[in-house]
């Protein structure tokens, strides 16, 4: 599973892949985290605010900071 | 006295509060009448109002501002144009949650599906402009009347700011891959929990990243209250020089810092003699344009546009600067 992390790099796109990190290995799932902080990338999902969680090339979620049991609901 | 203007002082200005950290001060055997104890009697009382105020605001206006996300604003632009369109751009403006970090993005998808790039600007002008909360923490640290005539032209800069873009037809200086970036639209349906919950991480997220401006805005407004002698600060920013406005401009340029951590400046500012447009324009220069948000912004604009946007918006504050100051007398 690759999870992608969308944002410009600030503090919430950090927390975002740490949780989504822990969301994955609880859910006892291999999972690459890939940071994207390409402009042109994020706005290519559509995504208005940052950061947001990319699951598979599925937007799961934008502009917020999911907790890592969030994210675990999603995945 | 009124019951508005009992409201206003008790719980905008929080008079109880200043008394109350006056006694307080009082009881540890300082005198707030001296040089030391008055800052001291600042300091706690500016620190405790401005994060009383800002938990109570935030959590208020995310409330609210979970009714207005990025898609639906854009959703209700699309297709209009002209003067209305970007005035209704700059409203938009002030009620839809934004974070400097996602002005690009939101460049981007607003360009993206069409928007004419005049209320583009006139959105991205007024966003971080004219936020509600900054317009309350005006309201009681001055007054009204000057919380509502910043509000107003504070719009107005955006509006024109955005109107001239719009008609100086720049459209071809945005990055070529803006336009080429696929355009959804998708929206959650938000629940009562969901947007107690959105507006409690915006207060948490936002205290987090403001309280060591606050801290700092505070301790620089304390430190011009009580020592910084009137005439040194005259001399600089007085109302009879006419280079007043245009350094509080400049040195509100590089400085990044948030609205809640200026107010404290202005404030003391203020009551050094120094006049309100020059206030007014350097709140303005640090919230509206910061260096590192330009920085963003040129790796989806070209050159051109991006001076356009600079100079539009610096002739704006200097204007508005320029103005209060003349029609101060009518304020204070």
């Amino acid at each position: 599973m690759i999870i992608k992390i969308l944002g410009s790099g600030c503090k919430k796109c950090v927390t975002l892949a740490d949780n989504a990190k822990a969301a994955a290995e609880a859910a006892g799932k291999t999972a690459e985290i890939v940071k994207i902080t390409d402009f042109a990338e994020i706005a290519g999902y559509g995504v208005m605010s940052t950061p947001a969680l990319v699951v598979d090339e599925k937007l799961l979620s934008s502009g917020k900071v999911l907790s890592a049991v969030e994210i675990g609901r999603l995945l | 006295m009124s019951i508005f203007g009992w409201m206003n002082d008790q719980l905008l200005r929080m008079q109880w509060l200043s008394d109350l950290v006056t006694s307080g001060v009082q009881a540890l055997g300082i005198n707030p009448a001296t040089r030391l104890g008055g800052s001291v009697q600042f300091f706690v009382y500016d620190v405790i109002k401005i994060f009383i105020l800002l938990s109570v605001l935030i959590f208020a206006i995310s409330y609210v501002q979970s009714y207005f996300p990025p898609e639906r604003t854009r959703r209700f632009l699309g297709g209009r144009s002209g003067i209305g369109a970007n005035i209704l751009g700059a409203l938009l403006g002030t009620i839809t949650p934004f974070c400097s970090c996602s002005s690009i993005p939101l460049f981007i998808g607003f360009t993206a599906a069409g928007l004419p790039l005049g209320v583009t600007f006139a959105f991205l002008i007024s966003s971080p402009l004219v936020d509600m909360a900054s317009v309350i923490l005006l309201a009681s640290i001055f007054s009204w009347p000057i919380a509502l005539a910043y509000v107003g032209v504070g719009l107005l800069v955006a509006v024109i700011g955005g109107t001239l873009i719009g008609k100086l037809g720049m459209e071809d200086q945005v990055e070529s891959f803006v336009r080429t970036v696929p355009v959804s639209d998708t929206e959650e349906a938000l629940t009562r929990a969901d947007r107690l919950a959105f507006a409690r991480d915006q207060l948490l997220d936002i205290v987090k990243k403001v309280w060591p401006y606050v801290l700092i805005g505070v301790g620089i407004g304390a430190a011009i209250h009580n020592w910084v002698p009137a005439e040194t600060i005259s001399a600089l920013l007085g109302q009879d020089k006419w280079w007043a406005v245009p350094v509080a401009t400049l040195m509100g340029i590089p400085m990044y810092a948030d609205i809640f951590g200026t107010l404290p400046i202005a404030e003391a500012l203020v009551g050094k003699g120094v006049g309100l447009g020059t206030v007014l324009a350097f709140m303005m220069a640090v919230t509206a344009l910061s260096l590192p948000s330009l920085i963003m912004l040129k790796r989806v604009v070209k050159m051109p546009l991006l001076v356009v946007f600079t100079g539009v918006v610096t002739i704006g504050i200097l204007t508005i600067g320029f103005t209060f100051n003349a029609i101060t007398h009518l304020f204070i």
